[in-house]
């Protein structure tokens, strides 16, 4: 039984004529209701991680719940076939849970609010937004259990359920949701913020449509989501070839010495039908580094990295989708089975977008980015201060955007919308530690004719006693190179304890135990490098070098000798590069670092890690 | 008799306005702007507005300056060579900045990086460490200091020195120190401190903005310098030169040499100033006002009689904490680009722009793309057969050409076309109008909307639909209201600090120490430049928001206040201004973030300024001749009136068109607009 909505004024909606100007006009008001959407929230929520990393993202629906602005697609239709129930002006829904809204979520500590809104009685649109909740109970602090089996593990799974009846909060039932989890304070104030945004978007679509007449803002919901389905049906006839390309990548381990775990991907061209198909993909993992990818998200990401191109200013939506199919095998690292734990999600999502750059562009070269900072790592500092006060940090990190078309990968960049560091006096002066570094790993990116952005090194001191959770990736495959470029340098995780001895700590592990006076160098990785680095004028390298961000022996990838002034040294330059370049293997059009047998033999040695041992999977787990 | 000159210096123009200052006559003069050495044109502008009026030019005590010189070195990038000494281990501060990258998903991939401000090769560190409460963690390592100093003196570059240590708004005692080592190793390059620059939390933020006071203090300095012998020249010694803050007050010449960070926005500063004068004298204390230029266009909040003020100021890329008018600037204005990308054939105008040059079609000097200007003649808002003040002639047959292309690409009529172009850049200025209004938790119904600028008089009339604030005020002289606001502010000085206390942590009288001691250090200033104590008023704000939160809200403070109630009335306030913004109030974990003194001089400017014509008008006396435009689908047949012959109380009733010097107000059908006695122009919905 499928949700049924309840209107009190039966009168249906009539498409009408719409000229395109007003179009242009409600495509500009839908444009600030969102960016309103997000103003809000940053105001009144408490959590550092969507105050100060913008970890949360606004959509508004239309009355069919396709999204019609926003950013990471709609859930709506999985979510009405999902939900069992009467919904009525005045109702609020919380959810948390990605078998329950069509992954329109991926794992538990995104608690996503839905408002159904109302105009004189018609339902007439939806709005929407989910934030990343500091915690949500279960095994750890910050909910991240990478060896968590089942999604039962890792926190408070709410179903879509209603938080306000017709305009009533539910307080029972928040405060039996908030006792679950160990910020209550900051869950509370960050779920406020999000009913009030979602509200503001309700409230500013009632005066568009007062402004326009309903019909016309009902039906220019229609029309733009009918430009987005234009614009992409050239752009996919533009890119996608109608020969198949196939490209795969890997998530290096999951965290319980399994891995690498493989993602496959083939793409063609059906007439004006893209196809994505993730068949070859490995199957589910036994911890929590399953992807619940929906294919609509997917679609999405593909979508808005391509429309961009061709003309930034129009709103992106759903319009587009019957353009894309995209198929994933059930049971695989991208479709695990209920109840499969999910909660450390995170590093498959960010492989996507490579996974994406690397089958795109074998269509257009010519546009194709190294492989970059695809992941946001965590850490989680959490125990008791100094006061005998609980806190706990959660830290996302940052990393070398990739060599690009357009030039060099800045340095310790993020590579998703909106997101910032937290300013590190800010953490200072609020959890017991101390940031001794805050800086790029100088050869990180990878050498190319576009520098690859360097990993960022941050070296945390604790002050207090603690417990560390740790989420990376990149430590045993490279992120790669394309066109000439080299992979960038990969991630490591160092732990120097007060008395000076020192311990390799895997990319992906929770509750080791620091003492006051321990230092944690937290270094990530660098972005791939784009173009032959023989290619680059090596004023631009000793620039680098004068910067600190490549070393006199690192200019040496690009085949350029500095000497001890800081100077650059033709003719060794001329020598070192002809050698080089006489020495090289043949290049293909992408650098890996080597087969995935080769990286794992030399993991030891050149990680301090051992390999983990490559999943096997029963016919059970298929 | 003693005169003041208010002085706005615009990339184009440089405008000018005498007032006596105790009859309150003013003279007003436009003169091309002499980019290469300002006061040129400056002096050029003085002599023609004394010519004129018979004036003697030695009468001038007082000279008040709104400037761009701050703005267009940051826009330009041709500040001067930064040194940056960082703590150890964030030398890389401002290459990182906040990791952020523009745009939505996939933004990355376009992304360009500006160059840093001060560049890594100009960048050491310093061996010294503090912690968050502003304890002693190492000692600063002054010898390995100056041994890298030296090394960094030799390079030769550096022409500006900054200074930014973690923790250093807490506790400045490393910077000071290392300060001082500079100094002896660099001589006379002028060094910037952060901490005493802008003491407040979060390092990056904090080494930008001192960073941008080093990036344009040497031209700033000589700028002022210049402008203050040429003036002593021409004028006498005595005279006064003032130059206006981005918050709106002014600054002696010396004060603001010393912080020229605070100098980025006093363009646009000049108009909300002088915009607030004209509303104030006509009564109206809550406004939006709406300056739209060439390429951009300026919208700020006022309420009773204050500017909102923000704490962080934006110039291009380049955001800094400085305290600034809340102006929001959108990239729209009369020479802005419409165009349709082929495929979505959606309307789209600007960002770019015609710029001076070429400039909009109209101006028939080789530009042939469609502005909103060219919009604007097409459609009749902005008639081609009417000079006023030797302004641009203007070809009609030009704007048509160039929107007809536009027109054609989206397969649509030319007077569609035309009228969507002014549509779409109005819902933007739109758009930036609620951001200063509905997105701040103010409703824009609530307030008069200001219209100055070249070009704003001609789209005022259609935003006042938009927003539904009325009236619509066009001040006089919407074209030089700068200079206006120059004039008219008054010296101000503000000290702040980060506070970060929990309100059930102190007591009132610590809390009032506190302000004190903000207050003297405010006066600082005031007693350098000569400003006795009784000719100075203190305020005080402090910024709360709950423990751990992002937001915060500015409250005013008075000391009698938190001596007769206690903090409780601040907490109170909190609560309920929180609770009309976001609809919920949490009532505990309070926490003052901020808190400064804001320190003015009494005003000196006794007599009101005239503006209207005295002489009894009637309206058809100020008919130029009749015209037609295009409204909603339709002709209109229109008067254009001279607004130099439009005296008090005479009303205007739309469809109309309204011509002074430099501007041109458009009053729609089924709107009036009267004259009020201080000479604005009141535009309302006809009865």
């Amino acid at each position: 039984m499928p949700a049924k909505i309840i209107e009190t004024n039966s009168t249906p909606f009539s498409t009408v004529d719409v000229d395109s100007v007003t179009v242009d006009i409600i495509e500009n008001a839908l444009k600030n209701v969102r960016v309103e959407m997000d103003a809000v929230l940053f105001r009144t929520a408490m959590s550092p991680g969507i105050r100060e990393q913008g970890d949360c993202f606004p959509m508004v629906a239309n009355r069919d719940g396709k999204m019609v602005v926003g950013q990471f697609g709609s859930f709506i239709g999985g979510f009405m076939d999902a939900y069992e129930g009467e919904i009525e002006e005045g109702d609020i829904i919380l959810t948390n849970d990605p078998y329950m809204c069509n992954a329109a979520v991926s794992h538990l500590p995104d608690w996503i609010v839905l408002v159904p809104i109302f105009k004189d009685g018609r339902h007439m649109a939806w709005s929407a937004m989910f934030g990343h909740m500091s915690d949500n109970g279960g095994m750890v602090p910050g909910s991240i259990p990478i060896n968590a089996e089942t999604i039962y593990q890792e926190g408070i799974r709410i179903p879509p359920t209603k938080l306000y009846k017709k305009g009533e909060l539910q307080s029972d039932l928040l405060e039996l949701i908030l006792h679950n989890v160990r910020t209550t304070e900051w869950n509370r104030f960050d779920l406020n913020a999000l009913v009030a945004a979602c509200r503001t978007a309700g409230k500013r679509c009632v005066e568009i449509a007062e402004r326009f007449g309903d019909d016309t803002f009902f039906t220019t919901m229609q029309i733009m989501l009918d430009r987005n389905l234009e614009a992409m049906r050239a752009i996919i006839n533009m890119i996608v070839p109608e020969e198949p390309q196939y490209f795969e990548d890997y998530v290096c381990d999951d965290g319980v010495g399994k891995g690498p775990y493989k993602i496959a991907c083939k793409l063609w061209r059906e007439g004006d039908v893209a196809i994505f198909d993730f068949a070859g993909t490995d199957p589910q993992a036994k911890s929590s580094i399953n992807f619940y990818l929906s294919e609509d998200m997917f679609k999405m990401f593909f979508g808005s990295f391509t429309i961009n191109l061709f003309d930034p200013h129009i709103l992106f939506n759903d319009g587009f989708y019957e353009l894309v199919d995209v198929r994933i095998p059930e049971g695989s690292l991208l479709k695990p089975k209920f109840p499969a734990a999910l909660s450390g999600r995170t590093h498959a999502l960010g492989r996507i977008f490579d996974v994406m750059g690397g089958v795109l562009g074998q269509g257009a070269p010519d546009a194709m980015n190294a492989a970059g900072f695809s992941d946001s790592p965590h850490l989680f500092f959490s125990g008791y201060d100094k006061n005998g006060k609980w806190f706990q940090l959660f830290q996302i990190g940052f990393g070398g955007i990739p060599g690009r078309p357009i030039g060099d990968g800045p340095d310790g960049h993020s590579l998703w919308p909106g997101f910032t560091n937290v300013p590190n006096e800010f953490i200072e002066a609020y959890f017991p530690l101390r940031i001794v570094r805050y800086e790029p790993i100088a050869d990180s990116g990878g050498a190319g004719l576009h520098r690859g952005g360097n990993g960022l090194s941050v070296a945390y001191e604790f002050l207090v006693d603690g417990q560390v959770g740790i989420h990376d990736e990149r430590w045993l495959t490279y992120p790669w190179g394309v066109r000439g470029g080299e992979p960038g340098m990969r991630s490591t995780k160092r732990l120097v304890r007060a008395d000076g001895s020192e311990e390799w700590l895997p990319s992906k592990c929770d509750g080791v135990n620091v003492k006051q006076g321990d230092t944690l160098y937290f270094n990530t990785w660098g972005g791939g490098g784009w173009g032959d680095p023989f290619e680059r004028d090596p004023a631009l390298v000793q620039k680098d070098v004068a910067r600190g961000l490549v070393s006199q022996q690192g200019a040496e990838r690009y085949g350029v000798s500095i000497n001890a002034k800081g100077a650059i040294d033709q003719a060794a330059t001329d020598k070192l590069r002809k050698k080089m370049r006489a020495s090289r293997d043949e290049q293909g059009l992408f650098n890996f670092g080597g087969t995935i047998e080769e990286i794992k033999s030399r993991a030891l040695e050149e990680t301090h890690l051992p390999p983990p041992v490559a999943p096997t999977f029963s016919s059970l787990d298929r | 008799m003693a005169f003041r000159l208010g002085v706005d210096v615009g990339g184009t123009f440089t405008d000018l306005l005498l007032i006596d200052e105790s009859s309150g006559q003013t003279y007003m003069a436009k003169v091309p702007s002499t980019p290469d050495d300002s006061s040129e044109g400056v002096l050029n502008g003085i002599s023609r507005i004394c010519d004129e009026s018979g004036i003697d030019s030695t009468k001038v005590n007082q000279v008040m300056h709104g400037t761009t010189v701050a703005t267009n070195a940051v826009l330009t990038g041709k500040g001067a060579k930064v040194g940056l000494i960082t703590t150890k281990g964030f030398r890389q501060v401002l290459q990182v900045a906040r990791s952020f990258c523009p745009g939505g998903l996939g933004g990355w991939v376009s992304y360009m990086k500006a160059p840093l401000l001060a560049p890594l090769e100009l960048t050491i560190e310093a061996d010294e460490r503090l912690d968050a409460a502003g304890d002693l963690v190492s000692p600063l390592d002054e010898d390995a200091l100056r041994r890298d100093l030296q090394a960094l003196a030799k390079k030769d570059e550096v022409e500006a020195l900054t200074i930014c240590f973690m923790n250093s708004y807490v506790n400045g005692v490393h910077e000071v120190r290392a300060r001082e080592i500079a100094a002896e190793v660099f001589g006379d390059v002028p060094i910037s401190i952060s901490s005493e620059v802008v003491p407040e939390m979060q390092e990056y933020e904090r080494t930008e903005t001192t960073v941008v006071n080093s990036y344009v203090r040497p031209q700033v300095s000589k700028y002022i310098r210049n402008m203050q012998a040429s003036l002593e020249e021409r004028l006498g010694d005595d005279v006064n030169l003032a130059i206006l803050r981005s918050d709106g007050g002014l600054a002696s010449g010396r004060a603001a040499a010393e912080s020229p960070v605070n100098l980025l926005l006093s363009g646009p500063a000049g108009g909300v100033a002088g915009a607030m004068y004209f509303c104030e004298r006509g009564g109206f204390t809550n406004v939006l006002t709406f300056d739209m230029g060439g390429t951009s266009t300026d919208v700020a909040l006022i309420q009773d009689g204050q500017a909102r003020i923000r704490r962080e100021t934006r110039v291009g890329d380049v955001t800094v904490r400085a305290p600034s008018v809340d102006v929001r600037s959108i990239g729209a204005g009369g020479g802005s680009i419409a165009f349709s990308p082929e495929l979505t054939r959606a309307l789209r105008v600007g960002p770019d722009s015609a710029g001076a040059v070429p400039g909009p079609a109209a101006y028939n000097a080789g530009g042939e793309r469609p502005t909103v200007c060219d919009a604007n003649v097409v459609l009749g808002y902005l008639p081609s057969d009417v000079k006023l003040g030797g302004a641009m002639t203007i070809d009609r047959d030009c704007a048509v050409k160039a929107v007809q292309t536009l027109a054609d690409a989206m397969d649509i009529d030319l007077m569609v076309a035309a009228e969507g172009i002014i549509k779409i850049v109005n819902e933007s200025m739109l758009g930036a109008l609620r951001l200063v209004s509905v997105e701040q938790g103010y409703d824009p119904r609530d307030f008069a909307l200001v219209g100055f600028g070249g070009a704003g008089p001609l789209h005022a009339n259609a935003l006042g639909i938009l927003t539904g604030s009325w009236p619509v005020i066009i001040p006089p002289g919407p074209g030089v209201l700068c200079a206006y606001g120059d004039a008219t502010t008054r010296v101000q000085d503000e000290a702040s600090r980060t506070y970060v206390t929990r309100v059930d942590a102190i007591s009132p009288d610590e809390f009032i120490g506190a302000l004190e001691e903000l207050r003297a250090r405010a006066a600082k200033s005031f007693e350098a430049d000569g400003i006795s104590a009784d000719q100075q008023e203190v305020s005080y704000q402090a910024d709360f928001r709950y423990a751990g939160q992002a937001f915060q809200l500015s409250l005013s403070v008075t000391t009698e206040q938190i001596r007769k109630h206690g903090l409780a009335t601040l907490t109170d306030e909190f609560d309920r201004q929180h609770e009309q913004l976001f609809t919920f109030a949490h009532g505990k974990d309070h926490e003052i973030v901020m808190i400064r003194a804001i320190v003015r001089a009494k005003s000196s400017l006794k007599a009101d300024l005239k503006e209207v014509p005295d002489k009894k008008t009637k309206l058809k006396d100020a008919k130029l001749h009749d015209t037609k435009f295009y409204y909603e689908q339709d002709w209109h047949d229109a008067v254009i009136y001279d607004r130099g012959m439009l005296g008090v109380g005479t009303v205007v009733k739309g469809p109309a068109i309204v011509v002074e010097m430099d501007a041109t107000t458009l009053v729609l059908p089924g709107h009036a607009a009267t004259v009020d006695s201080v000479g604005n122009l009141l535009i309302n919905p006809a009865k």
